[in-house]
């Protein structure tokens, strides 16, 4: 008779408590969905592999270095537009041939420029890319530090004496009657 | 007021990063072509598929290389302006057909008319790869020297045309005569 019952607690109770059947059910769908966003991150749509596992290693790891320009926030190894699965025949026929990453990444940037690099080459140009994120926090650091202390001492000096006497009336109980 | 005008000046300073960036576009991608000579290819010709065209048609005068293809829907876009150009004799057109059957880009040109005086076909795409295209359509602006002048990502607009590509292959022209590496 409790169950029947209409009390907020009881509401809340219910997806732990009385009505279990609900949870199996639900439980299974997302474990299904988050497996099923997981499992196409490195599905390329040929899939061309190396039975060394060490080349493949390097493959995999070149892939990952490289912008495909089309979908330009993916990598050769995750993007499943055409162009990168040109591109990824291409490093693969490099690697086969025997050359070196050096050699593939200069192929990729002679064709595609810096752009198709994920960590582009420190020069002039790619100054502000490699160095302003450090410079930004050094001034957030800096106007932080600066802003603390510029509170702190506003706050010590807004206290004069007869204010510090009136907060302490405030703060203390009334010792001499009411009001 | 120092205490204002500090977080003002900063609130400006980043909505006028943020206009810059909202108007950069990010498909443009400088092409590390242009100053440099066209690379080398050798591909059969799409109307006369037993012979071959090769970067040596680029030199001489300036060209347009338009990369072009039946399946892109943005081609279709430029295709009059191409047209156009090809009509008055502005200047001449080749053409890399991407990664394209050749029956269906045969009936393309049928359908929308021919700007091209030679297309190349690239079927398996390596030329453009060779080329850096990562999308269909970009042109190339190449001088007499065989130099890549410029690329345009996207179809062709009358004001690209009026105001980039067209001015490039008037001033091409004059340099080309005086230059030659």
């Amino acid at each position: 008779m409790m169950f029947r019952q209409v009390n907020p607690a009881m509401k809340l109770s219910r997806w732990t408590g009385s009505e279990r059947s609900h949870r199996p059910r639900i439980f299974p769908c997302l474990l299904l969905l988050v497996v099923a966003t997981c499992l196409p991150v490195h599905a390329a749509d040929t899939p061309l592999k190396f039975d060394d596992p060490a080349q493949e290693l390097r493959y995999q790891s070149l892939l990952s270095e490289l912008r495909c320009l089309v979908c330009q926030n993916q990598s050769l190894a995750d993007s499943h537009a055409d162009l990168a699965q040109d591109l990824r025949e291409e490093v693969h026929g490099m690697m086969a041939q025997g050359k070196g990453n050096d050699e593939i990444l200069a192929f990729m940037v002679q064709r595609y420029g810096d752009f198709v690099l994920y960590r582009p080459p420190v020069r002039s140009g790619t100054w502000i890319l490699w160095f302003g994120p450090f410079v930004l926090l050094l001034i957030a650091v800096t106007a932080a530090v600066r802003f603390s202390r510029g509170r702190n001492r506003g706050t010590a000096q807004v206290l004069s004496e007869a204010e510090r006497d009136r907060l302490q009336k405030l703060l203390l109980p009334p010792t001499d009657g009411n009001s | 007021m120092s205490r204002y005008l500090i977080p003002l000046l900063v609130f400006i300073a980043l909505v006028g990063l943020f206009a810059i960036g909202l108007r950069m576009d990010p498909r443009r991608v400088p092409s590390p072509f242009i100053g440099k000579p066209a690379p080398a290819f050798d591909l059969p010709q799409l109307h006369a598929p037993g012979q071959r065209l090769t970067q040596e048609i680029l030199r001489g005068r300036p060209v347009l290389l338009n990369v072009w293809a039946s399946w892109c829907v943005e081609c279709r876009h430029e295709h009059g302006l191409l047209l156009q150009l090809a009509r008055q004799q502005q200047v001449p057109i080749y053409g890399l057909n991407y990664k394209d059957p050749r029956a269906d880009a045969l009936r393309w040109l049928e359908e929308f008319g021919n700007p091209y005086v030679i297309s190349a076909v690239d079927e398996e795409g390596g030329v453009g790869i060779d080329y850096g295209v990562y999308g269909v359509p970009e042109t190339f602006v190449v001088d007499a020297a065989g130099i890549i002048r410029y690329k345009h990502i996207g179809a062709l607009t009358e004001k690209a045309v009026n105001e980039t590509i067209l001015p490039l292959l008037n001033s091409g022209k004059g340099s080309s005569e005086r230059s030659g590496p």
